[in-house]
């Protein structure tokens, strides 16, 4: 006999403890120390920054061990412990023309003054699963030379140097906050770009790639990629001027695209712009390029009705925390509305069975 | 990690909310939009709600949180316990009890009073949403009460059905003025929004509040030939033989048996204490 499903909370308890369990997985495997996550998957500590909107490896390293390796859980512990930060103020804008590089390459020039510098890229590996790497993974040191001396100007400066390149108008407007401002559309490009760079890898990727398979084509060139460090300056009130205060590393992507020109302006090329916590270039080009074809509108062209260029749909989909909860809430209870369908269903048949009864009786009568 | 604020959430975040729902409450039934926190259980999982419920409650609350109308089940009793944790606030699965009722799917049967607040998890805040996608439409909508295509969607269902074919989430109009979206409460729950307690209604994912005061008129759009109807299974609760609540159906067995009982668990419960039994109420008990 039915008796009422009690006892929720003591099947929460035991199933967040069996959960642990699994965590650690087999207890004669050594465990993993954050350290080793945060040294040796750097790139997925990285997309948990990125993500989570909180430069930290160490928590990225925990989030990620908490999380079994599910980067969307992982990023979601990191935003879920961000709301419980103070928000002491605003760091001074970083400086990328600053950046100490430690990987830098443009598709659009041979060479340029700083020079095309690879760093550490899968790029040109063969992908050919590395069996050594199974028992044993310790590497000869790689070659070391003296950093380059010249300062790395950003490549688009030569192309706006002959004004061949779109300037960006500049403002000392105050930016939006997507983390303290409700979004609201239009969102701005300083606001959208926030929410491009915290979006999930994934969906930006996506969005990136239709615009290259001719959903609002914008041929994109890299005109620059680069990744290294750069100081993180803040003003401190009580000094009245700005100190560093730390340093973090950062991937920048500027795309040079193609534009016909309007009636207003003369044929020149337009930017993308992708900058993202950490090492990650997959995610950067595509900022840069969802970026570039979400500026139709300011730029004068026509709206061709791809999804990458409609703002509203890109930012309402593009947080994977809002989507995964959204998405998987619906394993939750929802028998009480199911049951009111059921209920109508059930009376729209009756009603329909009644309809065709009384049809066929009255065909039946003449 | 161990001291977090009282119900989480830091005092200028609760002040940013509170602001929200005091808009809410003097422009009834239009949603506001709030700039929402990530919080430690999903999106979809009532982070609107627990939101709401983190910036209304005090530390003389008594809390009471149900899904599906019942205390015991799993969201619920990890949004209790989520208060109880970080506001340390009392709990009560007695809705009379409750000063502050955190809700996702139900209104509970008994009468809420003047000093409660009821405050709705609600997943698409916008009742216009899926008849226009986007939000730049449906707040102009609004702006100009331009319902048109929600008259036009309820007539084609009757064209289509007979009848409206809407069983829960059934739009109402506010106080004569803005179309809402009760939150997904099967439209049996409609007519009792028009009651003594606050109204409180938090989307996290969306970023919306809005909210229904005391005593405002809560009309559910219908057609003058086909008006609204309030509907239940046609039954009795099997455990307390109540005739006037929600009734949850479940399967007893293969062979089609079921039988039909309260969703609301503390309502089903407070009547067979008081002596009240249905067909299968000495079996079950």
């Amino acid at each position: 006999m039915y008796v009422a499903v009690k006892g929720g909370e003591q099947a929460i308890d035991n199933a967040h403890a069996w959960l642990a369990e699994e965590r650690r997985g087999d207890t004669s495997v050594a465990e993993l120390s954050l350290a080793q996550i945060r040294e040796q998957l750097a790139l997925a500590v990285n997309r948990v920054m990125a993500e989570g909107s909180l430069y930290d490896p160490d928590l990225a390293a925990l989030a990620i061990k908490q999380s079994r390796g599910d980067l969307i859980e992982a990023i979601f512990l990191i935003r879920a412990y961000r709301t419980t930060l103070p928000r002491f103020g605003y760091t001074q804008p970083v400086d990328t023309g600053a950046m100490a590089c430690d990987r830098r390459i443009s598709a659009t020039f041979k060479d340029a003054p700083g020079g095309q510098v690879l760093g550490p890229t899968f790029d040109y590996t063969h992908r050919l699963l590395d069996f050594k790497l199974a028992a044993d993974g310790e590497v000869p040191a790689a070659p070391e030379a003296e950093p380059r001396r010249e300062p790395t100007p950003h490549i688009t400066e030569f192309l706006q140097g002959e004004d061949i390149i779109e300037r960006e108008p500049a403002s000392d407007a105050e930016p939006g906050d997507l983390t303290r401002e409700p979004m609201a559309f239009p969102a701005g490009r300083a606001v959208r770009l926030q929410s491009l760079t915290r979006g999930d890898e994934g969906f930006i990727l996506g969005m990136a790639y239709s615009t290259q398979r001719g959903y609002a084509r914008n041929h994109a060139f890299v005109g620059e990629l680069r990744i290294g460090t750069v100081p993180v300056e803040m003003e401190i009130p009580e000094l009245g001027f700005a100190i560093e205060i730390g340093e973090i590393e950062l991937t920048e992507c500027e795309t040079v695209n193609q534009f016909k020109g309007s009636k207003t302006v003369p044929p020149q090329f337009t930017r993308g712009y992708g900058l993202v916590f950490g090492q990650s270039e997959r995610k950067s080009i595509a900022m840069a390029l969802v970026d570039r074809a979400l500026r139709w509108e300011e730029l004068g062209e026509d709206n061709v009705g791809a999804a990458a260029q409609d703002e509203e749909f890109v930012l309402s989909h593009a947080d994977n925390i809002q989507a995964t909860g959204f998405l998987e809430h619906i394993k939750l209870p929802h028998y009480v509305d199911f049951q009111s369908e059921l209920e109508l269903v059930r009376k729209l048949r009756r009603e329909a069975a009644e309809l065709a009864e009384n049809l066929a009786a009255q065909e039946a009568a003449e | 990690m161990s001291d977090y604020n009282f119900a989480y959430l830091d005092e200028q975040t609760k002040r940013m909310i509170r602001r929200a729902i005091l808009k809410g409450l003097a422009v009834p039934g239009y949603q506001v939009p709030f700039a929402s926190r990530e919080m430690p259980m999903p999106y979809g999982w009532g982070t609107g709600g627990v939101q709401v419920s983190a910036a209304t409650l005090t530390p003389e609350d008594t809390l009471k949180v149900i899904d599906q109308g019942a205390d015991d089940t799993t969201n619920a009793v990890s949004i209790r316990k989520f208060f109880e944790r970080t506001a340390g606030v009392a709990t009560t699965e007695e809705t009379a009890k409750a000063s502050v009722i955190q809700t996702r799917h139900r209104i509970p049967e008994a009468e809420l009073s003047e000093d409660q607040i009821l405050v709705y998890q609600v997943p698409i805040p916008e009742p216009l949403r899926f008849l226009e996608p986007r939000e730049t439409e449906t707040r102009k909508m609004h702006a100009l009460q331009e319902y048109g295509l929600m008259h036009v969607k309820l007539y084609e269902d009757i064209s289509q059905h007979g009848a409206i074919a809407t069983a829960y989430a059934y739009p109402v109009k506010v106080e004569g003025r803005y179309v809402m979206d009760p939150s997904p409460i099967p439209k049996f729950d409609n007519p009792k929004m028009e009651m003594a307690a606050i109204q409180l209604f938090g989307a996290g994912r969306e970023q919306r509040i809005y909210a229904v005061p005391p005593y405002t008129k809560v009309v559910s759009l219908d057609f003058e030939d086909y008006p609204f109807e309030a509907s239940k299974a046609d039954h009795p609760c099997d455990l307390c033989g109540a005739e006037d609540s929600y009734l949850d159906e479940v399967i007893l067995d293969d062979a089609g048996n079921r039988m039909f009982v309260c969703s609301d668990t503390d309502y089903c419960r407070s009547r067979r204490e008081a002596g009240h039994s249905g067909r299968l109420g000495e079996e079950a008990a």
